[in-house]
């Protein structure tokens, strides 16, 4: 990345760093049974994994992996788990195994997969080599802004990013409705008393815990 | 020097994970999870001086804010059960 060398090996440390927190967090993860502590290790997940994408230059990923994976993710999550209990029952027997076995063996094809993959920064990839030069060429006559790819996404790919911006917004909104940030959750945890008929003994429950100071 | 701060944060943050993994309490795990996230805010800026380009202080800004209002989120769902609250309570009124 740069001329100097000592920098060049403390991001190389600094990767594999980052890699064994992800490794150790991912771990914890599985073997966890509280479903709080899960939820608050994969906002820990997302945050560090978003700080090794900057480290690979990624920086685009890495916003969306922080905004949606250690902001809006952690959030639903938490509001999903209110509706279901607060730890996973324990699996056992072949329940444990097969899981194991499938990430195992699409762990082995995903690195059998990288053996034929250009090295780092390659210049003669094909990604360097045929339409990606005429991007790097003509982005700044053409578009203006410094960052290529940002440049490639919200202007040469515009409607495509459209498209997906409609698909997010239906998913955010089935989301929504799904879990209810509404009027449901609102008559649950302010108006115990004057609430429609129809609610659980679990959100009555909680409206008599908010009323208490 | 700037290596050895950013090795230096990587070893914070695994201090950090140990109390998020071990935390007795759920307001351990918060903490945790928000001073991991200070951390990084920190390691992004050290990351942007190692490799010769500050413009990653941009970057850890954004993560600065989505740390905070996401730390207000979680804290305010745990006391509230829901994000539809406001922050002031306006509804000891309501209710009386």
């Amino acid at each position: 990345m740069t001329g100097n060398e000592g920098a060049a090996e403390a991001i190389d440390l600094l990767n594999v760093g980052l890699l064994s927190i992800l490794f150790i967090v991912a771990i914890a993860m599985a073997r966890l049974r509280s479903l709080f502590a899960i939820v608050m290790l994969s906002g820990i997940y997302s945050l560090v994994s978003a700080t090794w994408f900057v480290a690979l230059d990624a920086v685009d990923v890495a916003f969306t992996e922080a905004s949606v994976g250690a902001g809006i993710s952690t959030a639903l999550f938490l509001a999903a788990m209110v509706l279901t209990s607060r730890t996973a029952k324990p699996e056992k027997g072949a329940t444990k195994i097969i899981p194991l076995l499938v990430v195992v063996v699409t762990g082995a094809v995903l690195v059998y997969a990288t053996i034929d993959l250009p090295g780092f920064g390659d210049p003669s990839s094909p990604a360097n080599t045929h339409v990606g030069i005429e991007y790097l060429a003509r982005t700044k006559a053409e578009i203006g802004i410094p960052n290529v790819v940002t440049a490639v996404l919200a202007s040469y790919r515009g409607f495509d990013t459209l498209g997906e911006v409609g698909v997010v917004f239906a998913a955010g909104l089935a989301v929504t409705l799904l879990l209810g940030f509404g009027e449901r959750a609102l008559g649950s945890s302010l108006s115990q008393g004057a609430g429609p008929a129809g609610q659980g003994s679990e959100s009555s429950s909680e409206g008599g815990e908010v009323a208490d100071d | 020097m700037i290596g050895a701060a950013a090795l230096a944060l990587v070893v914070a943050i695994v201090l950090m994970l140990v109390r998020a993994l071990s935390g007795p309490t759920l307001y351990d795990r918060v903490l945790a999870v928000n001073s991991i996230g200070t951390k990084i805010v920190l390691l992004l800026g050290v990351l942007g001086f190692l490799t010769g380009r500050p413009d990653f202080l941009d970057i850890s800004l954004l993560y600065a804010l989505i740390n905070f209002v996401a730390t207000i989120a979680v804290l305010k769902f745990f006391r509230y059960r829901s994000f539809q609250v406001p922050l002031l309570r306006r509804s000891r009124g309501r209710k009386s």
